[in-house]
């Protein structure tokens, strides 16, 4: 499946791995990327019946509110449609500074690296059914 | 505080879209790295700078920023002037609470930002525009001595 805007430099690039979409941002974001991200997040969830996102922020040099608000959103809209958003690699001095900003994203989870990721998403998915509510 | 020697002409961009948000980040982390800010004061500056630089383009509706090389005894560092001639802001008490947004942001701009920076001056009025001057230094200084 390939992205909904090829070609124009403000994509991301959105992988599926099995029922799990990775998401990998790198250096600076337009706003106007972020926000059609979000977008094609949602609608790639809803036609492919992912269970969970990964968002790789591993290679972003700062997050502000903006950038925090889109991720709280996408993880908010994943939801909606029967998915688990979690954030992975948040650089130290990304999250000192977020902490600073008061920007604590409290509904997003978040995780080490992409193994980490796959991980917590892992233990979630087989209790989508609705048995185990672990948070 | 005076302007660093061989640097002290300010660069002043424009901020009217959010391309020049992006490229504003950029040179003020080009600057930022240049004059030997570390990582964590870096990525404070470039956030705070985001912050105010969206202020400036959303509720400003466009303007320029300044960015000046500074010197304070062997400290080194940046200010930022971001300037708009927008409707300025009615309260600034209430601009300046955490969580209080008159668009749609999370209402962190101003307060946010200011806790990322060493020093902060908002200069506006209604009808007369906003200027948010910031200050950061390469490292966390005790308390200003004027004339160091």
């Amino acid at each position: 499946m390939t992205s909904a805007h090829p070609g124009d430099g403000l994509t991301v690039p959105v992988l599926a791995l099995g029922r799990t979409l990775l998401v990998t941002l790198q250096g600076e974001l337009h706003d106007r990327t972020a926000e059609r991200l979000r977008q094609d997040v949602s609608h790639r969830i809803a036609r492919s019946g992912a269970l969970g996102v990964i968002i790789d922020i591993s290679g972003v040099d700062i997050v502000d509110s903006y950038l925090g608000r889109v991720l709280a959103e996408i993880a908010a809209n994943a939801r909606l449609l029967a998915a688990h958003t979690v954030v992975v690699g948040m650089r130290p001095a990304v999250a000192v500074t977020l902490a600073e900003l008061g920007l604590t994203l409290p509904g997003l989870t978040t995780a080490r690296d992409v193994e980490q990721g796959m991980e917590w998403l892992a233990r979630r998915l087989p209790a989508a059914d609705g048995r185990g509510r672990g948070m | 505080m005076t302007a660093a020697p061989g640097s002290a002409v300010a660069t002043c961009l424009p901020v009217g879209s959010d391309t020049d948000l992006t490229w504003v980040r950029q040179q003020i982390r080009q600057v930022a790295a240049g004059l030997g800010f570390g990582l964590v004061q870096l990525t404070k500056l470039v956030t705070a700078a985001s912050e105010l630089a969206r202020n400036t383009l959303v509720y400003g509706g466009g303007g320029h920023v300044e960015i000046t090389p500074l010197e304070r005894g062997t400290i080194r560092g940046v200010r930022l002037s971001f300037v708009d001639s927008g409707p300025g802001i009615h309260d600034v008490e209430l601009a300046m609470t955490d969580g209080y947004t008159s668009g749609d942001g999370l209402g962190l701009g101003l307060s946010g930002a200011r806790r990322l920076v060493h020093e902060f001056e908002l200069d506006t009025a209604p009808g007369r525009g906003t200027t948010v001057t910031v200050v950061v230094w390469t490292a966390d200084l005790p308390a200003a001595r004027p004339g160091e």
